[in-house]
């Protein structure tokens, strides 16, 4: 009896286990920016989904383009239509791995991300730096690169009064939480 | 036949169970963290963007209605006839113009206020977006507008010029049209617009009630250029072979080319329609496209964001 007791709480012990590693993004938000000579162009994407496994550092992030909320609708209109072309490209995401978290030493530890960025369709082999802070059973990703608009085929036509930068920052911030 | 199944055998198979609910510790094959997500996803209901490239088609209005809080300013102009000849610089040296403003209460709802020279006319809209294409969760095959319409006569200048009789309230047309279109494909988009027109007064061998019906299109050539097409088919026109020359009355034709350039909509367009009310383009129309009545005329437009979205 004891035996299968012991059996019965290893087996439950051991699929807890394995739940235990994988941190699901609470808050998840893409943000991006671009200097221009007119007007500056941001948006933001608030229904950013990602999970993250610790035990072995894979990372993955989804995100629909329509969901960027820009402050000038018809931006939002062009950047879909013209630029994105989400009715043919709906979706942008990235999958890697993060290494230099030790999530047993806390604090805030400066993290690198590597893998393939997936843009407008094309697929590129990145590697950004960031940060996680450790809060909690929380971890906070923070991160900032530049995208090349044309690594990613994003063509702007030269009427475009707009001087829209070849070269965006976009800024990750994550709060993941274990699932 | 009976299988021998001996005590060896059960044992095996026992250790197989363990092994498969120990699994967990023993997985060293990563499963796809994306195709995860992917999975994940929640289906929603995507509506139909960026149908038509302004809220003008032609002469007439497209489904399209401006964003909540931005604020459009539309310049119009239409020429002389191209068959005028070399003497009227081709039609170039009249011109009618329209200048307007239409403003986006909410996604759905807009206003608009204009005055067109021909006929010295005020008119205003209230554009409502009934229904929208959809797919997803919800799918719906087009897009509905409502279009209500008043224009406001203020030519000619004393009622006493027309009859003793006419009164300012003969000045007024009304419009109602419903706008219905679908985006068939990221570059082709078709329209019909079924109209009614009401006119407070009218010639002997017109109708105060009028009926139409309009067809159009866009093709996306490239991402900024569209060719467009719009043709207004009036039931209620009186019968032409009855009619001298100045009153015979014609459908209007149009052909156009939408060029886009960030927040402006550069339209231009060869019609044989010169007034830019509905009661002018679609009753009034008085030359014929294919006798080379053709005016060469453009719309121009300029979006201002009053209202930051959030």
């Amino acid at each position: 009896m004891i035996k299968r007791i012991l059996l019965l709480s290893l087996v439950i012990f051991s699929w807890q286990a394995e739940a235990q590693q994988r941190y699901f993004a609470e808050k998840a938000a893409i943000s991006f920016f671009s200097d221009g000579v007119v007007e500056d162009i941001s948006a933001r994407n608030e229904k950013v989904t990602s999970i993250f496994d610790v035990i072995n550092g894979e990372v993955a992030y989804l995100l629909s383009i329509k969901d960027f909320q820009f402050p000038n609708k018809l931006m939002q209109v062009h950047f879909n239509e013209k630029y994105m072309e989400s009715e043919k490209i709906p979706k942008a995401s990235f999958q890697g791995k993060i290494t230099g978290l030790n999530v047993a030493a806390g604090g805030t530890q400066q993290v690198k991300a590597t893998g393939k960025l997936s843009i407008h369709g094309v697929v590129k082999n990145v590697e950004v730096p960031g940060t996680i802070e450790v809060n909690g059973t929380r971890l906070i990703l923070k991160s900032k690169f530049m995208v090349k608009l044309l690594d990613y085929n994003i063509k702007v036509p030269q009427i475009v009064y707009q001087n829209i930068a070849q070269e965006i920052e976009v800024t990750v911030d994550f709060t993941y939480r274990p699932l | 036949m009976i299988l021998p199944i001996g005590p060896y055998k059960l044992k095996v198979m026992k250790k197989t169970l363990l092994l498969f609910l120990f699994s967990p510790f023993l997985t060293f094959a990563q499963e796809d963290l994306l195709g995860e997500l992917e999975k994940d996803t929640k289906k929603e209901t995507e509506y139909t963007f960026a149908t038509f490239k302004g809220t003008r088609l032609g002469n007439g209005h497209t489904i399209e209605t401006k964003n909540a809080g931005s604020l459009e300013f539309i310049f119009q102009h239409r020429f002389g006839a191209i068959n005028g000849g070399a003497y009227e610089m081709f039609g170039l040296d009249q011109a009618y113009v329209r200048l307007g403003l239409d403003y986006g209460i909410t996604d759905r709802l807009s206003v608009s206020i204009g005055r067109n020279s021909f006929d010295k006319t005020m008119d205003g809209y209230l554009k409502y977006k009934v229904l929208r294409q959809s797919t997803g969760v919800k799918t719906f095959p087009f897009s509905m507008t409502f279009l209500g319409g008043l224009a406001y006569k203020l030519s000619p200048k004393d009622n006493a010029d027309v009859s003793p009789e006419f009164e300012n309230v003969d000045r007024l047309s009304y419009t109602a049209q419903f706008l219905i279109a679908r985006k068939f494909t990221t570059n082709f988009s078709f329209q019909i617009m079924p109209t009614y027109i009401h006119k407070n007064i009218v010639e002997t061998y017109e109708e105060n009630d009028q009926v139409a019906l309009g067809l159009g299109g866009r093709l996306k050539v490239t991402k900024s250029l569209a060719l467009t097409g719009e043709y207004y088919i009036n039931f209620s026109a009186p019968d032409n072979d009855t009619l001298t020359d100045d009153q015979k009355r014609y459908n209007s034709l149009t052909f156009g080319i939408d060029i886009e350039t960030g927040g402006h909509v550069f339209q231009l367009l060869l019609t044989n329609a010169i007034g830019l009310t509905e009661r002018a383009y679609i009753t009034e129309t008085g030359d014929n496209f294919f006798d080379g009545d053709i005016h060469l005329g453009f719309n121009v437009t300029r979006t201002f964001q009053l209202k930051k979205n959030k």
